[in-house]
């Protein structure tokens, strides 16, 4: 075996020989990267995370100036400059009628599934029967994608707009359901116990047991639903319309525009980790009884 | 003085004829085998064995966590046969509910009966500064020591005023000092309110330390060897464990358990 300061030489050797432009940009990349790594004072988390987004734009840059055609084709790949373009045009006009459309089709795509999920969850975690009752069907719609609805989505719903709203909502749905299901499967026999010697009847294990051990995984598939509501929008908003980001993105597509479709996938991108957040904080503070570790290395 | 004269009037166990046998892979094991005894109201005892004897089923049967093979339990003659508020548990794993603070925690018991709210509070905070958690009423169990918790365990048991605690090895996963002290709590508490304990534990000093009778168990099937009585002075503070008397004792039940443990030991 070689030792690895020797293996790391024979690398850097491999990659100064090597006239292909990836190649160098990678030795550039990483030998800058290392030494500013090196410096204690910038070796911060925020230091990291701004770097991680500038070598992500950086590369992305790059390939599309190189014209990078290996196997996958960066030639029609809009640059991040490019995007950026599309993005102050698209601010500049009419832009809160295609976010205010989304935002609310997401929001009452999620609501629904939401109480629907958490509460049939709960009901189907604690009563066998009920689970006999219900869990097969739901496992069978549970892998269909949210494409495979629109056909339905379309002859089911009197308009289209409720129709865009259950894809988001199934989007949501199933892992809210199915986080709930494990949460309240998953109660501490030990506690049940202790209820008991308390007194305790179904009512108060139910509300003071039960449901408050399942918060944890409820609040993981809010969060997890959250993202997938979004995910299922551009698919919802094929159906119909003339707003929303999924439609314009969707639209520029079809109108063969480019820069406007990656300004529109980066918007979900960011809408959607923006409200994902916003949940995962929201349920933080509903459960200030939680200890979270994480490992810091 | 005065306490000394009121006899305790609940608490009276009877356990008769217990017999709990599990199926293990189609094979019928005897867990205990035709327990009898009988607590008086206000008795401290311990069930002391080596493990696997059965004295953790005995106190889950008191309890009604289980169902006896044949045979039954009573306590103040009601039959028991499920969970309920006239006995308290304190489990040795901690198990105060991690989404309620100390107070809520021991607050849920009366909560449950539906006591009103302004004598909820003030039951609870007499007994969280009988135990010194006052000063922690709002922190969460995480925020909280070993011996803080099972305190406050012990706390949310006691404040419904149950005819008998039981208790489950609960000072088995805190340190020797913490350990002590918590014994001493103990004995005071029980000494206030002259309730029936049944207190399960592997720990022979902690037995004799804390109790009137001692259940020595035996091995394969689990059943009762002995009862011994404890005649050591009360009130009992940490130095008496090193009573001639207190030795003695000690040896005699050290001889006695030796000899189960190492019977089941031979049956592995």
């Amino acid at each position: 075996m070689s030792s690895p300061s020797s293996e790391r030489s024979e690398m850097a050797s491999l990659l100064a020989k090597s006239n292909n432009p990836i190649f160098n940009l990678f030795r550039i990349l990483i030998k800058t990267g290392l030494s500013i790594l090196k410096q204690p004072h910038i070796d911060s988390k925020a230091f990291r995370q701004c770097l991680s987004l500038f070598l992500f734009f950086g590369i992305w840059q790059f390939l599309c100036a190189t014209n990078f055609n290996y196997f996958i084709n960066f030639d029609f790949v809009p640059s991040p400059l490019e995007v950026f373009g599309a993005t102050m045009k698209f601010f500049s006009g009419n832009f809160m009628v295609h976010i205010q459309a989304s935002v609310l089709r997401v929001l009452i795509g999620f609501l629904a599934a939401s109480i629907l999920g958490i509460s049939l969850g709960i009901l189907i975690g604690w009563f066998q029967k009920l689970e006999d009752l219900l869990f097969l069907p739901l496992e069978l719609l549970r892998p269909i994608p949210a494409v495979a609805w629109i056909p339905l989505a379309i002859l089911m719903f009197p308009n289209s707009e409720s129709g865009m709203m259950y894809i988001t909502f199934i989007g949501a749905f199933f892992p809210i359901l199915i986080s709930t299901i494990r949460g309240v499967e998953s109660t501490d026999m030990l506690l049940l116990r202790v209820g008991q010697c308390l007194g305790a009847k179904q009512w108060h294990l139910f509300k003071d047991i039960v449901v408050p051990g399942a918060m944890p995984n409820i609040a993981s598939g809010l969060v997890i639903g959250m993202g997938n509501s979004w995910f299922c929008l551009v698919t919802a908003e094929i159906l119909a319309g003339r707003y929303g980001i999924g439609y314009f993105t969707w639209e520029s597509y079809i109108t063969s525009n480019y820069p406007p479709i990656v300004m529109g996938m980066l918007l979900i991108g960011l809408l959607g980790t923006f409200s994902a957040f916003v949940i995962d904080q929201l349920t933080r503070i509903l459960m200030p009884w939680r200890v979270t570790k994480k490992q810091s290395a | 003085m005065e306490k000394d004269l009121v006899k305790p009037v609940k608490g009276f166990v009877q356990v008769e004829n217990l017999s709990v046998s599990f199926n293990r892979n189609g094979k019928s094991i005897q867990v205990l085998d035709s327990i009898n005894f009988k607590i008086n109201p206000g008795e401290f005892i311990c069930l002391l064995g080596p493990s696997g004897c059965g004295k953790s089923t005995i106190l889950n049967v008191v309890a009604g966590f289980l169902k006896p093979t044949s045979g039954f339990v009573f306590v103040d003659k009601r039959h028991v046969d499920s969970p309920g508020a006239d006995r308290g548990f304190v489990f040795q794993q901690y198990s105060l509910l991690p989404w309620k603070t100390t107070f809520q925690n021991v607050e849920f018991g009366l909560k449950i009966q539906g006591v009103p709210k302004v004598k909820r509070e003030q039951l609870v905070n007499e007994y969280l500064n009988r135990v010194g958690l006052y000063k922690h009423r709002h922190s969460y169990p995480h925020q909280l020591s070993g011996g803080m918790q099972q305190r406050a365990s012990i706390i949310r048991a006691l404040v419904n005023s149950p005819s008998v605690l039981l208790m489950d090895e609960p000072f088995a996963a805190l340190d020797a000092q913490t350990r002590h002290m918590m014994q001493e709590l103990l004995l005071n508490i029980w000494s206030d309110l002259k309730l029936t304990v049944i207190f399960v534990t592997h720990d022979i000093e902690e037995a004799v330390f804390l109790s009137d009778k001692i259940f020595v168990m035996g091995v394969n099937p689990g059943r009762i060897k002995e009862k011994i009585e404890v005649t050591l002075e009360r009130p009992r503070h940490g130095d008496v464990m090193l009573s001639r008397e207190f030795l003695e004792l000690n040896r005699r039940i050290f001889e006695s358990i030796r000899e189960e443990t190492l019977k089941s030991m031979e049956m592995d």
